[in-house]
């Protein structure tokens, strides 16, 4: 066990007898091979000096342990990483920024304190997963669903906090903006209410987001100004049917006015389902592109040679399917509508219906969804329906197109800009990436965005992970590289490994840094010991800046 | 003369009884902790990723299903769980603890 640089043994042998007096010894946990559990599983410093170490590990079971762990923290000068459930993998699972700190392990506190089915919401505490709280909802019988991530074992608390999303409702696939009120653990060891929460007697702590004064909450998502030990959520009551419908448009530049009207259909809150941009010439998500496309590509086609290929295929040159939560006959009505927008801004442009459930889904819908999610079909995948599970990780686990599966992957997710242009541009900027940087030309090079959000895009490319030293290295090479690109045409990335959270901070450098110096101003005011999380996000405590001040 | 060999006979099965409601107890909470931290992955049905991964990897050979191999020692169990093999992350004791992975071993055991 390594231990957390600038402190002495004595220190820390005090600080551990505090810890295990909170928590009680068991739940303390410093021998190597306990420690080694708190490695980031898809480290990309696998096997380097580098990697990213805890020097221990302790795990509350109630929020005045957590705040007697923090006490001690702040007498003794102990580092602390707060994880949930710690299964952020691919954006840092649950190691710490900085090596030697102690993890303060919040999955003991998994409690589902309330659902509230008449106010569709509830509140939970940090150690509660995805699939807790669907079988809660499923045992109880409730009429809600929980808009859940890919990963059905992460954290609802953990993954709002890192500005997850989903796949149902406009309104709640944006997780952070799901949440309503918090309780927060200070670094000195108060506890904090947000919202209606700080007012004693109010029964509106998951109702309305505010209170009064400003709103503090964004202050403890991606940052270390705070444990959070609670948080409220909106959940989407279960509507009535679904009904999904595509649309397909012919030419290239036809991408343009297909967004533009996506995003008016959205914003006008007529689509609320989540859209999923294709193109017919793609295939399904696990299909190789054929070969004569990705030797067109690889070639630099020009736009009238792709067009001219689609047409050979019979096939458009885009699509985009849109999906619609709610009565039956209203949704039937507004993918009437919607066919008619498009159709009156693209030429050409023609209509698939897709499909429909009526809801609850029955057992045998349930596995036909999930079959089809794994085959990687183009269908409605099961998060869209409020379900979580693992069947995402089919992408990298081994499989007959896939013998030898990595060790894991880094996400690579820079924000663009919701227009066709910005597809076309960030086409072209990781095309020639892909060239400078000898990345596989099916990550990027003819790729669409990601729509969880309906007022902007993100691309999401998983970097692999793999057991050689060499091959590591150059990846984080790539991929710092990769940021440093997506920055210089004023694309920023969502969400970050710790290993590259330095870098992505620095690129949101506005007026010399504004933002990173006043995170620092405020570090500095709320845990003036730098005890709490420290590098979270390229927010260092001041004795840790390398003389920046 | 007889009567302390029954006695002690009985006394004998008592203590065998005892260990196979033991064992019977270990295995349901091996089966608990099976069904909550591995199904989703290793169970059975479509959208398993580790199910698929082991069918890719064996081809046949050996079942697909953790639940229906034979080969399982309580040592590989343990090993899997602790330190994970490629995409499969290894799980904290907070998440399954020594005693739930015993009872996990024991129930994967052959």
């Amino acid at each position: 066990m390594a231990l957390p640089s600038g402190v002495s043994q004595r220190d820390f042998d005090r600080a551990r007898l505090a810890f295990e007096a909170a928590v009680g010894a068991e739940w303390v946990f410093t021998s190597d091979e306990d420690v080694a559990l708190y490695r980031d599983a898809y480290s990309p410093f696998k096997g380097e000096s580098e990697e990213r170490v805890a020097s221990a590990a302790v795990a509350p079971y109630t929020v005045e342990e957590v705040q007697a762990v923090m006490r001690a923290a702040n007498e003794y000068r102990i580092p602390i990483y707060p994880i949930s459930t710690g299964k952020n993998l691919g954006y840092g699972g649950s190691a710490p920024n900085l090596s030697g700190s102690v993890v303060l392990d919040l999955k003991r506190m998994n409690r589902i304190l309330e659902v509230n089915e008449r106010n569709a919401s509830a509140l939970v505490e940090p150690g509660v997963s995805y699939f807790d709280f669907y079988r809660y909802i499923q045992e109880h019988k409730l009429k809600v669903w929980m808009d859940c991530p890919d990963p059905g074992w992460g954290s609802l608390v953990g993954n709002a906090l890192d500005h997850g999303g989903g796949y149902t409702r406009t309104t709640f696939r944006n997780h952070f903006d799901a949440h309503c009120g918090m309780e927060v653990v200070l670094a000195n060891g108060d506890l904090l209410r947000t919202g209606m929460g700080a007012l004693p007697g109010a029964e509106t702590w998951q109702q309305y987001k505010f209170g009064v004064g400003p709103w503090i909450d964004g202050l403890f998502s991606q940052s270390n100004f705070g444990v959070v030990t609670k948080m409220g959520f909106w959940l989407m009551p279960q509507p009535d049917a679904y009904l999904t419908g595509t649309v397909v448009v012919p030419r290239y530049s036809d991408l343009i006015p297909l967004v533009d009207t996506l995003n008016f259909v959205e914003n006008s809150g007529v689509v609320n389902g989540m859209p999923q941009l294709g193109s017919p010439l793609l295939g399904g998500f696990f299909n190789p592109i054929q070969s004569e496309l990705r030797e067109l590509i690889e070639n630099g086609a020009s736009t009238d040679e792709l067009e001219a290929y689609a047409r050979r295929q019979g096939a458009g040159y885009w699509s985009c399917t849109l999906k619609f939560y709610g009565p039956e006959k209203s949704i039937a009505a507004d993918w009437e509508w919607c066919q008619d927008k498009f159709a009156a801004a693209i030429p050409g442009a023609t209509f698939e219906n897709g499909e429909q459930f009526r809801f609850p889904l029955s057992t045998e819908e349930i596995e036909a969804i999930t079959r089809g999610q794994a085959l990687g079909s183009r269908n409605s995948t099961l998060p869209e329906f409020g379900i979580p599970s693992l069947t995402m990780f089919s992408i990298g686990a081994r499989s007959a197109t896939n013998p030898n599966p990595t060790e894991g992957h880094m996400w690579f997710s820079p924000i663009i800009p919701r227009t066709g242009e910005a597809i076309i541009e960030a086409n072209r900027v990781f095309s020639e990436a892909a060239r400078e940087l000898d990345l596989p030309i099916n990550a990027v090079g003819f790729s669409l965005p990601t729509t969880y959000w309906n007022r902007a895009f993100i691309y999401l490319f998983g970097l692999p992970v793999t057991k050689d030293i060499a091959t590591n290295r150059a990846n984080r090479e790539k991929f710092e590289r990769l940021v440093k690109i997506v920055a210089e045409h004023g694309w920023g990335e969502y969400r970050t490994p710790p290993a590259f959270q330095d870098a992505v901070l620095a690129t949101y450098s506005f007026n010399n840094h504004a933002l990173r110096r006043f995170l620092e101003t405020l570090k500095d005011a709320v845990d003036p010991n730098g005890i709490l999380g420290a590098g979270r996000y390229g927010i260092w405590p001041r004795h840790l800046r390398g003389g920046r001040v | 003369m007889k009567r302390p060999f029954v006695a002690i006979a009985v006394l004998g099965l008592g203590v065998a009884v005892n260990a196979a409601a033991q064992d019977a107890a270990v295995e349901q909470r091996g089966k608990e902790v099976f069904d909550y931290w591995c199904s989703a992955c290793h169970g059975a049905g479509p959208g398993k990723p580790g199910t698929s991964a082991l069918q890719a990897l064996y081809n046949g050979q050996k079942p697909a299903l953790l639940e229906e191999r034979t080969d399982l020692t309580p040592e590989l169990t343990r090993s899997f769980v602790r330190t994970g093999v490629t995409v499969m992350p290894f799980f904290r004791k907070t998440e399954i603890s020594d005693a739930d992975l015993d009872a996990l071993a024991a129930y994967l055991a052959p």
